[in-house]
């Protein structure tokens, strides 16, 4: 109700989210575990999507923590024509229904394709780019939470420089993820050039909403990454995700920015940067940086990391 | 109208005239002339309506189509051997969701040793795939069965593969009489979908199922596969009246009524095969032999072929596949067939990676077949020297 009120008398800043009239596209009672940043991702992103498109969607979703939460025989959790196929070909199912929709003659119904790192980074990451390529008009939503946690919080191209996961355990030898792996998929999907990328977080959901809202009403590929802190695989008490969220953009671990045709166009400054310590210190995934056996230059990597994102993204104004 | 025309041109102007919707391409030898004369046909306007998609891999095709079907319009691909394996889990994820994708494969060996020549392991592989499977004899016979597939596929909710000989069929110019629009609008109605995914009507498709509903699914999907033999009969039934053409169905029979000796076989081979026995039958002068083509592999039509080989002494199944260290996979299936009946089964390996198939070496087999499980025209020189060699390797 509050927010319902803020809405009334700033309008401008009204969420999706706040009015009564949202979509619901994702209703309750699926099966996410609390605090999840994906489910809350999914139905800002999703709800924002169906009003922008005035209700005109279809969503391809890939196999993953966001497809068993929502769809497990008998029930179903989604408001929108939804189809799940695989876990690596989510991007070509989406551009076989685009083309479907074009060949009625039904380009007002606007294609969603959605995964979670793992189903885009790696496994998806073939279809993606056949996707980018052929321009195909779906937009791309890769909702990050930087590791495979459906399977149990397993590495994935998309697990940040150091991290504890099930298989990139740090020990007496090992420091977590190695740094010198991972890979950058917003920049690879400005390699190819396609209408629009965006990376969001759900530390600012009215970023978010703009971003996907803006998104599905451009012709052609786009491609939407969204920071969804993982509770669970992160580790972390479930009230502290949008802190968290908060957290990782305040110290430039997550660069929330926009680039058309491959140009980068615009980001969210960062006000007043926190150290990344601020943010690793939070999270169990990060906690062996800090224990006896830590190496100093371990946060120095990190630091570094960020470091690079607000001066390459010009988080610290364009 | 006749043409004189390549395998794969005469199945891309059949497709044509089914007015598929969506059409992905992914080269792969010897299928790569159907997709290239099908872009032709979307190209020059002789296909309208259609998209056609370059897409990256054999996974982006069928999942292309499989989005395409699934958002309620017809779609189709093909491809062959490597490609099909490429594709495998979105095959099996098809014909799950229940989406009736048409597929030609045009069959081809399956590497290692990296082999572009015919046989059939690309199909056997996805024999449990919970598609249907049709094999052609000849092109007049592929061209149409891809115009019955599109029916049968879309009658059942199952999705079709037509298998063609690769090179032998798909390279081949041969006569072939392809209908007129007019005739196959009349044959193949629009496609109307039992559901799709429609913002008007919302419907959620391929959820997670339980321990509690997933064996119920699979039964399903069972009795559909049984149901299918007398819906592909049906079809091939109609289409014969219509076109004036026997093709398509579950099987053929030739001379197969007073035959001593049957042989069974899928594809192109059956044209050398059916002229060996009516040498064989001219010499002998008593109609000893006969064959049984196998055009619907899956389903699998029991009844009809226990019906039709049940006064045979000796069955020779000739098949271009096997299940290593076990032996014929299409002679097992006849064996569980013809259960309880006191009939000789011979299996005859032959033509793996393109193999040539003599009459010679048929006339041979079928005559004095030597043992149960036979590889037509083994060089056995080469397997002896390679095994002693393999032995010293290994210190025995």
């Amino acid at each position: 109700m509050s927010s319902l009120t803020m809405g009334n008398r700033f309008g401008q800043h009204t969420s999706v989210q706040s009015s009564s009239n949202r979509p619901n596209t994702l209703t309750s009672g699926h099966r996410a575990c609390q605090g999840c940043g994906e489910g809350l991702a999914a139905r800002c992103a999703i709800d924002a999507a169906y009003t922008a498109a005035k209700g005109k969607i279809a969503v391809v979703n890939a196999t993953g923590c966001l497809e068993v939460v929502s769809c497990a025989f008998p029930d179903n959790s989604w408001n929108v024509p939804w189809i799940h196929s695989l876990f690596g070909n989510t991007a070509a199912v989406a551009s076989g229904v685009a083309a479907a929709f074009k060949n009625k003659g039904q380009t007002d119904v606007r294609v969603i394709a959605q995964g979670g790192d793992g189903g885009t980074t790696d496994i998806g990451m073939g279809c993606l780019s056949g996707m980018f390529d052929r321009n195909d008009d779906v937009l791309y939503i890769c909702y990050d939470n930087q590791a495979y946690m459906n399977t149990g919080v397993q590495r994935s191209s998309a697990t940040p420089a150091l991290a504890r996961t099930a298989t990139t355990m740090p020990n007496s030898q090992y420091n977590g993820s190695d740094p010198e792996t991972g890979k950058n998929v917003p920049d690879i999907a400005m390699a190819h050039g396609i209408p629009y990328v965006a990376v969001a977080s759900v530390g600012n959901i009215h970023d978010l909403e703009r971003k996907v809202a803006k998104a599905i009403n451009i012709r052609g590929a786009k491609y939407i990454q969204i920071h969804c802190p993982c509770p669970l695989g992160w580790g972390f008490p479930t009230a502290e995700t949008i802190r968290i969220a908060r957290l990782a953009l305040k110290s430039g671990m997550y660069p929330l920015f926009e680039a058309e045709n491959g140009v980068l166009v615009g980001s969210t400054p960062i006000e007043d940067q926190i150290p990344v310590e601020e943010y690793l210190r939070v999270q169990k995934r990060f906690a062996h940086l800090f224990g006896k056996r830590a190496i100093p230059e371990n946060i120095g990597i990190l630091q570094k990391i960020a470091n690079n994102n607000i001066k390459k993204y010009r988080l610290g104004g364009m | 109208m006749l043409y004189q025309l390549e395998g794969s041109q005469a199945v891309a102007r059949a497709i044509a005239l089914c007015r598929p919707e969506v059409v992905c391409a992914y080269p792969i030898t010897p299928q790569t002339h159907i997709v290239e004369g099908v872009g032709e046909l979307v190209r020059s306007g002789q296909l309208k309506n259609c998209q056609y998609l370059n897409v990256e891999s054999e996974m982006a095709a069928i999942s292309v189509a499989i989005g395409s079907q699934a958002a309620g319009v017809r779609s189709y691909t093909a491809t062959s051997s490597q490609g099909l394996l490429y594709m495998m889990e979105a095959v099996y994820n098809a014909s799950g969701l229940e989406l009736p994708i048409v597929m030609t494969l045009g069959n081809r060996a399956i590497g290692s040793p990296l082999n572009i020549w015919n046989d059939h392991a690309d199909a056997m592989s996805a024999r449990d795939a919970g598609w249907l499977m049709l094999f052609a004899e000849n092109n007049q016979e592929a061209a149409d069965l891809h115009i019955q597939a599109f029916k049968i596929a879309e009658t059942l909710r199952l999705p079709v593969m037509v298998c063609m000989d690769g090179f032998i069929l798909t390279h081949a110019y041969e006569k072939v009489d392809l209908p007129d629009q007019k005739e196959v609008d009349e044959f193949l109605p629009p496609y109307k979908p039992a559901f799709s995914l429609d913002p008007k009507d919302p419907c959620a498709i391929g959820a997670m199922v339980s321990p509690e509903y997933f064996m119920e699914v699979r039964y399903m999907a069972h009795r559909r596969q049984l149901e299918a033999c007398s819906v592909i009969e049906k079809v091939g039934i109609e289409f014969s009246a219509k076109f004036k053409r026997n093709t398509g169905g579950l099987l053929r029979t030739y001379h197969t009524e007073n035959a001593e000796t049957v042989v069974v076989a899928m594809g192109s081979v059956l044209g050398t095969i059916k002229d060996t026995v009516d040498e064989l039958n001219h010499t002998n002068g008593n109609g000893k032999f006969g064959v049984l083509s196998l055009i619907s592999y899956r389903p699998f039509p029991d009844k009809e072929i226990r019906e039709a080989l049940k006064n045979a002494k000796r069955v020779i199944v000739v098949e271009k596949a096997f299940a290593l260290g076990r032996g014929g996979i299409l002679a097992r299936e006849i064996e569980l067939a013809l259960k309880g009946l006191d009939i000789e089964i011979i299996t005859v390996v032959a033509g793996l990676g393109g193999r040539i198939i003599t009459k010679t070496m048929l006339t041979e087999v079928f005559q004095q077949p030597k043992g149960d499980l036979i590889f037509l025209g083994l060089r056995e020189d080469i397997i002896r020297q390679e095994y002693k060699t393999v032995l010293d390797q290994r210190g025995a």
